[in-house]
């Protein structure tokens, strides 16, 4: 019953193939602790480009530098869109968003306590106008809009599938659904670029085959850009076109997930010295 | 008993009152509104005009705490610039109070925004902390600018229709139509905000920042302008009092007014404008109720009459403890489950 979207989820200008995001040497430090030791990588529009590494390798904090949350001490983010090139390192996060990045959280980081359709129009928060005047007399523009995304919210909710909880208070949902209305609410931003941060952990097979085709629909249906940190090798190495593996703040592989998996520094970053023979593949499939 | 509530178009999806009963409660309001002022007494219509005042100084604290969730201990001190601003302009310079109530607001709007700097660095307690100074260096200026001011001595006020014009003096039934107005459009005001842009990124602060934040609110814009937003509202209840009482003191303005309006909005529903009203209702009309009550048994037992404000005093402190135990959620949240009951009856299950 899905009906056709009106409008493309896209918000990028590039051409597909194009060089959207490049980390250049980013180098972030907490006290003592190095997080990232200098990473370097290249993200193209279209691309569902996949991080993976151990735990503590650095995915989330990469994440977090690029969307503004954290800010390195050393190296350029640069971000390209609406035909110019900016360096989001010294941004604040509400600026990044408005270039056009989206991301969803590793813990769920909903507004628990508003319906699934007010976070999607949360979401929609930097491309809608009304003011604070407007918003209170709820007069013409201020109705003609709320009216107009939301429309564009329901085209999320049936993208999603997730009709039948539209005016349900997120915090009641169970954790699955929960991840889903995440999404929802990054892709309101019609972002450029969309960082996912393990959008399957903690799902069933099924759920985890569910997000697997939402985001290659997002993907594939509307040409966004996706970020993804996952554990899952299958879901990675099935839907990936190209991955990068982190350890410890290093970049150790990088490539097609073909390539990845028979990089002999991976496999020993995943299994140890002795097993460096031991293709990767053989282990990740048997959980 | 109704098996669902159907729309064909979004915009009647989106309205705020969908089934007949809802229209049928709504009118019933709108009656007693309308009709109480005309058979009530003088006792009842003071005690009206309290309710509506303070109706409009909750709805603008739950702004700030209950939807974006910034705790804030300043409501008297900002409702004390609201009353000596419009005091002050209505009686030096001889300001109609249609003019002068908006001039407060605006006023308190901006010293409220100025408060509320320390926000984008301060969360919970410690802003609470922050805005507890908020109230003191209000109140300490009042009492300490006698040039301005007239320091602890009550500041007089003037009502005038129009500049220089004739003093007036409102009787309670005329004072009631002017707070009944500015009371209406608080609510609507306030229910609009949250079901528009603004209002959505003020509870998205509250329920998680940094997501928030990563959609692309700006943080330190929006908690200024809530806090700017929640002062207009307590300024223009402040300016009521001053213009319904015709005197202001710094005593009415203390410490114990914010946390009387805090109990308010946590007893009437946090989050919620309907919360705020039954909240304000509540707490004018207990205190009113036990007086009465506390009259009534002065005459049976003679010899309790010292004790009686001390027994009132806690029985007001127990009601609140009794509510915060039994639902947490507020006034609002009883009245909810009331209307669930009765809109399932009699096959609540």
């Amino acid at each position: 019953m899905t009906r056709a979207m009106e409008h493309n989820l896209n918000g990028s200008t590039l051409a597909p193939g194009d060089v959207q995001l490049i980390v250049q040497e980013v180098m972030l430090r907490f006290g003592g602790v190095t997080a990232l030791a200098g990473v370097s990588l290249e993200v193209r529009q279209g691309q569902i480009f996949s991080i993976i590494g151990p735990n503590g390798a650095g995915k989330t904090s990469l994440l977090n530098c690029t969307s503004g949350l954290y800010r390195p001490q050393q190296g350029e983010i640069l971000f390209s869109n609406h035909h110019q090139t900016t360096d989001l390192v010294h941004m604040p996060p509400y600026r990044i968003a408005k270039m056009g990045i989206a991301r969803s959280f590793q813990n769920i980081e909903l507004f628990k306590h508003m319906t699934v359709l007010d976070n999607i129009m949360a979401g929609c928060h930097v491309h809608m106008k009304t003011n604070i005047l407007s918003g209170m007399l709820y007069w013409g523009a201020a109705q003609r809009e709320e009216i107009a995304f939301r429309q564009f919210a329901e085209e999320i909710i049936d993208l999603l599938e997730i009709e039948a909880i539209r005016k349900q208070t997120v915090g009641s949902l169970s954790y699955g659904l929960q991840k889903r209305v995440e999404l929802g609410r990054a892709l309101a931003m019609k972002p450029a670029l969309l960082l996912l941060d393990e959008p399957m952990a903690g799902m069933n097979s099924e759920e985890k085959e569910d997000m697997a085709r939402f985001v290659l629909d997002v993907n594939e249906e509307h040409g966004v850009t996706i970020v993804l940190i996952e554990h899952d090798m299958g879901v990675v190495m099935d839907i990936s076109d190209q991955v990068v593996v982190l350890d410890f703040g290093r970049k150790i592989g990088d490539g097609t997930p073909e390539e990845v998996r028979h990089n002999p520094e991976v496999v020993r970053a995943y299994l140890g010295e002795d097993l460096e023979q031991t293709e990767l593949k053989s282990f990740s499939f048997s959980s | 008993m109704q098996s669902g509530i159907f729309h064909s178009t979004y915009e009647k999806d989106m309205a705020l009152r969908h089934t007949p009963a809802q229209k049928i409660r709504l009118a019933l309001v709108i009656v007693v509104i309308f009709a109480l002022p005309f058979w009530a007494d003088n006792y009842y219509l003071t005690l009206a005009n309290q309710i509506l005042i303070t109706i409009i100084g909750a709805i603008g604290l739950n702004i700030l705490t209950g939807f974006t969730g910034q705790i804030s201990l300043g409501q008297g001190g900002f409702m004390a610039v609201g009353a000596y601003t419009a005091g002050l302009i209505a009686t030096r310079l001889g300001m109609p109070l249609w003019l002068s109530i908006p001039i407060a607001s605006l006023v308190t709007a901006a010293v409220g925004g100025i408060f509320g700097i320390p926000s984008l660095r301060l969360k919970g307690l410690y802003l609470a902390i922050a805005t507890l100074a908020a109230q003191e260096i209000i109140v300490w200026l009042v009492t300490h600018w006698d040039a301005v001011t007239g320091g602890v001595d009550a500041l007089n006020v003037r009502n005038y229709l129009w500049f220089q014009g004739a003093r007036m003096r409102f009787t309670e039934f005329q004072f009631y139509w002017i707070a009944l107005a500015l009371c209406v459009g608080t609510v609507f005001a306030t229910v609009n905000l949250f079901r528009t842009r603004v209002g959505r990124a003020f509870v998205a602060i509250r329920d998680q920042d940094i997501a928030a934040e990563v959609m692309g609110i700006d943080l330190f814009r929006y908690k200024v302008l809530a806090f700017a937003t929640s002062s207009f509202f307590v300024g223009m209840s402040g300016a009521l009092i001053a213009h319904w009482r015709q005197i202001v003191t710094w005593e009415r303005f203390t410490v114990d007014i914010s946390i009387l309006y805090l109990a308010m909005i946590i007893i009437g529903g946090l989050g919620s404008v309907s919360g705020a009203i039954y909240g304000a209702i509540f707490m004018t009309l207990l205190p009113a109720f036990l007086n009465s009550v506390g009259r009534s048994l002065g005459g049976v037992f003679p010899l309790m009459d010292n004790l009686i404000p001390f027994i009132q005093k806690a029985v007001f402190g127990l009601v609140i403890i009794l509510f915060l135990v039994f639902e947490p959620e507020g006034i609002a949240k009883m009245w909810r489950n009331v209307k669930d009951y009765f809109r399932l009856w009699p096959f609540s299950y």
